[in-house]
């Protein structure tokens, strides 16, 4: 693929326009936006990725998963919900989901510890670690809100503030994970994931693209389940202050 | 009335949420082993009242005792555990009677026994077969009185009643009223009970408060209610009807 198979790609965006104009459905600029972004940051990423292959410096893999940790706590801050601290527990769940996939992936020689493994693998599991933390934010305070009765219920009958949100937090825990696991009922089935048909069309052995689409599937499972439960431990004392007391505003959506 | 024998004292307590005042220099006692009622219009500060004696809000200013001891130097638990709080809309966590019936001693790592489940039912007016049903399929009064039998699961020595039966028919309300004097008789517990009938109030009293715009307005015997000097108070009693 070259600029010119690319720049004739635009079709696709024109396509959306032409319709978005006719339908009044003003989509026009937020689309616009997208396109020139989408092309700017891949095309960046792109070139840096190229820069950091080839020198597979180890200062360099660390710059690039810093990155992407701070854009993904950027993004998961502003859209997930007030709590109170949530930066830091942001940043310690991306952390912490980093150190244990690599860590499993790269001491079990499942894969090399090379930069043209660890980032295109570190950015899906953080990408998606990103939007499960989302998920769950979201979920957990309107669930708080919408339980606040029992929560206080059972601080009342003596009950600890771990006790009080068991139901809300269990209930964020699984509502935000269950896409995950049902996506995974289906895949292959109904669509081909983004990863192997990239892989495919790049000319890889189907079988060698599934078994690699295998390892990031059962890898998301986990940072799914990892990240909100990790997220939901460390964010709840904030809904409580040193009496034991609920504090609503310190987790208002 | 002398101090030592309050269960709980207020000293000049106030508790505003944001810029709203809802309880004002707040001074006085609830008698140990006594039954207090709280009377008051709606928004007098009454439910706000309960949560700072069992700890679930504190108060911006001022002190709270409970049985002579400060209340910020109890542990929020024990101090939960020791007075007993229904509330009015009488919430349950889902499921069934018995899961709410042995919620307290869940909490605590311990169980209950199914004959003391059934034992608080009918203690509370509830047939044992109850014990089994859906909350969600009970009636207001039947959601008020499990309320009830969940509090007294944790053996309070005070009772805090939240409007506990204003959705009950009159032969339900007599029964609760009987109830809880009979609690208060044989275990000498101490009962603050918020309530809008001005009549039971008279009937189960020892001492009643009468709570105005989140200030006490008085405090003393029935006879504040049924021969009121007070204006305040006497406008708030001609306006309710017995």
């Amino acid at each position: 693929m070259n600029y010119i198979t690319l720049l004739l790609a635009l079709i696709f965006v024109i396509l959306p326009l032409i319709l978005s104009k006719t339908l009044h459905l003003d989509l026009e600029k937020d689309t616009i936006i997208a396109t020139v972004r989408s092309i700017i940051q891949l095309l960046l990423v792109g070139y840096l990725l190229h820069y950091v292959f080839d020198s597979d410096h180890f200062f360099y893999i660390l710059l690039m998963l810093i990155l992407m940790i701070s854009a993904a706590t950027q993004n998961a801050r502003k859209k997930g919900g007030s709590v109170t601290g949530i930066t830091w527990k942001l940043v310690v769940t991306f952390v912490f989901i980093e150190i244990l996939t690599q860590g499993i992936l790269i001491g079990l020689h499942i894969t090399p510890a090379k930069a043209q493994y660890i980032i295109p693998i570190s950015g899906m599991v953080i990408g998606n670690s990103m939007v499960l933390a989302i998920l769950f934010l979201n979920r957990f305070t309107s669930e708080i809100e919408a339980h606040h009765e029992e929560t206080e219920l059972i601080l009342s009958l003596g009950g600890t503030p771990k006790q009080a949100v068991h139901i809300p937090l269990i209930t964020a825990i699984k509502s935000s994970t269950i896409p995950t696991i049902e996506s995974q009922k289906t895949i292959g089935l109904v669509q081909l994931p983004g990863m192997m048909s990239g892989q495919i069309i790049a000319g890889a052995d189907p079988i060698q693209a599934v078994q690699f689409q295998l390892l990031i599937l059962f890898l998301l499972l986990s940072t799914a389940v990892i990240t909100s439960a990790l997220l939901g431990y460390l964010s709840y004392p904030s809904l409580f202050n040193k009496k034991m007391q609920l504090i609503k505003t310190n987790f208002s959506s | 009335m002398d101090n030592h024998d309050a269960a709980i004292q207020f000293i000049d307590v106030n508790y505003s949420v944001e810029d709203t005042s809802i309880l004002k220099n707040l001074t006085g006692i609830f008698p140990k082993a006594k039954i207090t009622t709280i009377v008051g219009p709606s928004g007098a500060g009454k439910s706000t009242l309960f949560r700072l004696c069992n700890c679930l809000r504190s108060p911006n200013s001022g002190e709270i005792y409970i049985n002579g001891k400060r209340i910020s130097d109890y542990d929020p638990i024990t101090l939960r555990k020791m007075i007993g709080l229904a509330l009015q809309n009488a919430p349950m966590i889902s499921g069934t009677v018995w899961n709410n019936l042995e919620l307290p001693l869940k909490l605590q790592g311990k169980q209950l026994i199914e004959e003391e489940a059934k034992r608080l039912l009918l203690l509370v007016g509830l047939e044992e077969k109850f014990l089994f049903h859906k909350v969600g399929d009970l009636s207001g009064g039947q959601r008020q009185k499990v309320s009830i039998a969940r509090t007294l699961v944790n053996r309070p020595k005070v009772l805090l009643l939240d409007e506990i039966t204003s959705s009950l028919d009159r032969v339900s309300q007599h029964e609760i009223e009987e109830l809880i004097v009979k609690i208060n008789k044989e275990f000498s517990t101490t009962v603050i009970w918020i309530t809008h009938n001005l009549q039971q109030a008279i009937n189960v009293s020892d001492y009643t408060w009468v709570l105005m715009n989140g200030e006490l307005v008085e405090a003393g015997d029935a006879s504040i209610l049924t021969s009121p000097t007070n204006e305040r108070v006497q406008q708030f009693v001609k306006g309710e009807s017995f």
